[in-house]
């Protein structure tokens, strides 16, 4: 039988406050343990929660970047269940009337353009850590996450393959970043992916049962887990047997995801909204507000670059990666604004080679947007080839004589040989020192001509502009 | 509503809260009657009220996203029955 794997994700986006969603302790990653939780954070008694701003405000920017619906009041509810990380024996998230409600991602899946809906998009607090290890059979606790604000970004199952689900958490781990809501670093925790995976004979509509896997903390562990787990239920089903609905954990020293808990031992969560919080209104003013400075989204970007630009789409999407990228690309053409594909090049090719080479963001690129567009400026105005301009820039690169193009040149003698009469002088004295060759050529040998050309190119040293020589060569052998 | 016996283990499962079974008989009449109470109220017709999810017709007050606290760890370890290495200590918890 055909079968079909149905995804839905769950994202955890740490939002990127200064201070915690409903306490005035800092966020700030990798302290010390338990000196960034308050007595909120700690549930001692007594307390009350007050709503950070700036997680509404940021929850608010996600929901206009998707287009979603952003419920005003929204309501934050208690969602009951005991663990030793959880100080208050309940977490505040929502339930009935998250911030974000609906909403849609497009993402490219096979050089086709999809749509991925959002059910909703709603603010909770992260719980704290727990460490199993070395504490004579007593667990340890760390509160410093305890409170940090989470947005938790549902979808529907649109999803139908593993390929498809990374490219979606991809694109909006770029979103995140881009609109700037959130770090968006998986090995500090800031963005983790639930996966719910169901398969079905291929062609129905009845969803079939599904399972939830935790612990996805890389697009490379989403796409094993799923397809591990799709794997894993056609073939109970294929054997005739029925999936249970569970939790599954994935475990990728195993590269298998196995039971955390079933249906029948899952928390009954008893959601009620919670006394502590009055209901959240969020203004039409608000709103505007914040629209109002919500930066060009990347498939806005994307689109004008395809059509102001005439960019592939494949160049389009690259160059939009990131807000850095593309802002770093903006700025260079507009210093170049008749060499926006040599840029889009340089760019992709040069620039993020070596950024990658050397595990750098483009941020901390050592050759600005106005060093490149000098580089550049000088390939297009021909002073020098290709060839040297890639030497120019790893002097660029290495911080040489200040990074000023025009000194490298010089200093290296890169400069191209774009007169004619001295290309011709030169041309001379190589057809003269090789007769044999020109009579090759004159009587029907091509491959002689790619001879002489590399002579003159050597003569040189790599300098005579490679066009110029083509076509004083060309003329001088057939005049 | 009736509850049964089992229905209050379970609760009581959940809110990790341990009785013995004299204690469950009792629980369940004094659950019964809260069901009971609530049941009365259901009889009022609240079709054309909008629901609440607070008693007071108020907003939610909002703070400026500022770290404000500073670090007093050591104070509130003060009162924890086991820390180590600025750690709480808790019987050992593993799902």
């Amino acid at each position: 039988m055909q079968w079909e794997i149905v995804i839905g994700l769950e994202v955890h986006a740490q939002l990127s406050t200064q201070s915690k969603i409903f306490s005035g302790a800092s966020t700030a990653y990798g302290s010390p343990p338990n000196t960034q939780a308050c007595v909120i954070d700690l549930a001692l008694p007594g307390v009350l929660p007050v709503l950070n701003k700036g997680a509404v405000e940021r929850a608010i920017k996600f929901g206009l970047s998707v287009g979603a619906k952003i419920n005003s009041p929204s309501i934050f509810a208690r969602k009951n269940y005991f663990y030793p990380d959880l100080p208050k024996g309940y977490q505040i998230s929502q339930f009935e009337l998250p911030v974000v409600q609906g909403g849609n991602i497009q993402i490219q899946a096979d050089g086709e353009e999809k749509n991925i809906r959002l059910t909703r998009a709603h603010l909770e607090e992260d719980a704290g850590k727990s460490l199993h290890e070395d504490f004579h059979g007593m667990s340890g606790i760390d509160l410093n996450r305890a409170g940090t604000p989470l947005l938790e970004i549902v979808s529907e199952p649109d999803m139908r393959s593993s390929a498809e689900a990374v490219v979606y958490a991809k694109t909006l781990h770029a979103l995140v970043r881009w609109i700037g809501i959130c770090d968006g670093n998986m090995q500090e925790g800031s963005f983790r992916c639930d996966a719910n995976v169901s398969v079905r004979p291929y062609g129905t509509e009845k969803l079939g049962t599904r399972c939830e896997i935790k612990n996805l903390n890389s697009f490379r562990f989403l796409e094993k887990a799923i397809d591990y787990e799709a794997r894993r239920q056609i073939e109970i089903l294929e054997d005739g047997g029925i999936i249970r609905q569970e939790t599954r954990l994935y475990d990728a020293s195993k590269d298998e995801t196995r039971t955390m808990r079933t249906k029948e031992d899952a928390n009954d969560y008893r959601y009620f909204p919670d006394p502590d919080l009055l209901p959240l209104e969020i203004s039409a003013n608000w709103i505007d507000q914040v629209q109002s400075v919500l930066p060009e989204l990347p498939q806005a970007r994307r689109d004008r670059y395809m059509s102001e630009f005439a960019l592939s789409a494949y160049d389009a999407s690259v160059l939009t990666s990131s807000r850095e990228t593309a802002d770093y690309f903006e700025s260079t053409i507009k210093q170049l604004p008749a060499q926006v594909k040599l840029c889009a090049n340089w760019i992709m090719g040069e620039i993020n080679g070596q950024l990658n080479k050397e595990g750098l963001e483009i941020t901390a690129c050592p050759v600005t947007p106005s060093q490149l567009a000098a580089l550049l400026e000088r390939i297009s105005d021909d002073t020098i080839s290709g060839k040297a301009a890639k030497a120019v820039f790893e002097s660029m690169w290495n911080g040489e004589l200040e990074k000023n193009v025009d000194a490298i040149i010089a200093a290296k003698g890169l400069k191209q040989i774009s007169d004619d009469s001295a290309i011709e002088k030169l041309v001379d004295q190589v057809l003269a020192a090789n007769e044999q060759q020109v009579a090759d050529y004159r009587n029907g040998k091509e491959k002689a001509f790619n001879s002489l050309v590399g002579q003159i190119m050597k003569a040189t040293q790599g300098k005579a502009n490679p066009a110029q020589v083509n076509t004083i060569l060309k003329k001088k052998l057939e005049g | 509503m009736t509850l049964s016996v089992s229905d209050v283990k379970r609760i009581a499962d959940l809110a990790y809260i341990e009785i013995n079974d004299n204690e469950v008989k009792e629980t369940l009449n004094q659950l019964s009657g809260i069901f009971d109470l609530i049941e009365t109220m259901q009889a009022v017709d609240t079709s054309t009220v909008e629901p609440m999810s607070h008693a007071q017709s108020v907003v939610q007050r909002l703070r400026e996203d500022e770290v404000t606290e500073a670090d007093q760890h050591g104070l509130y370890q003060s009162i924890a029955p086991q820390v180590e290495a600025d750690l709480y200590l808790v019987p050992q918890v593993i799902e």
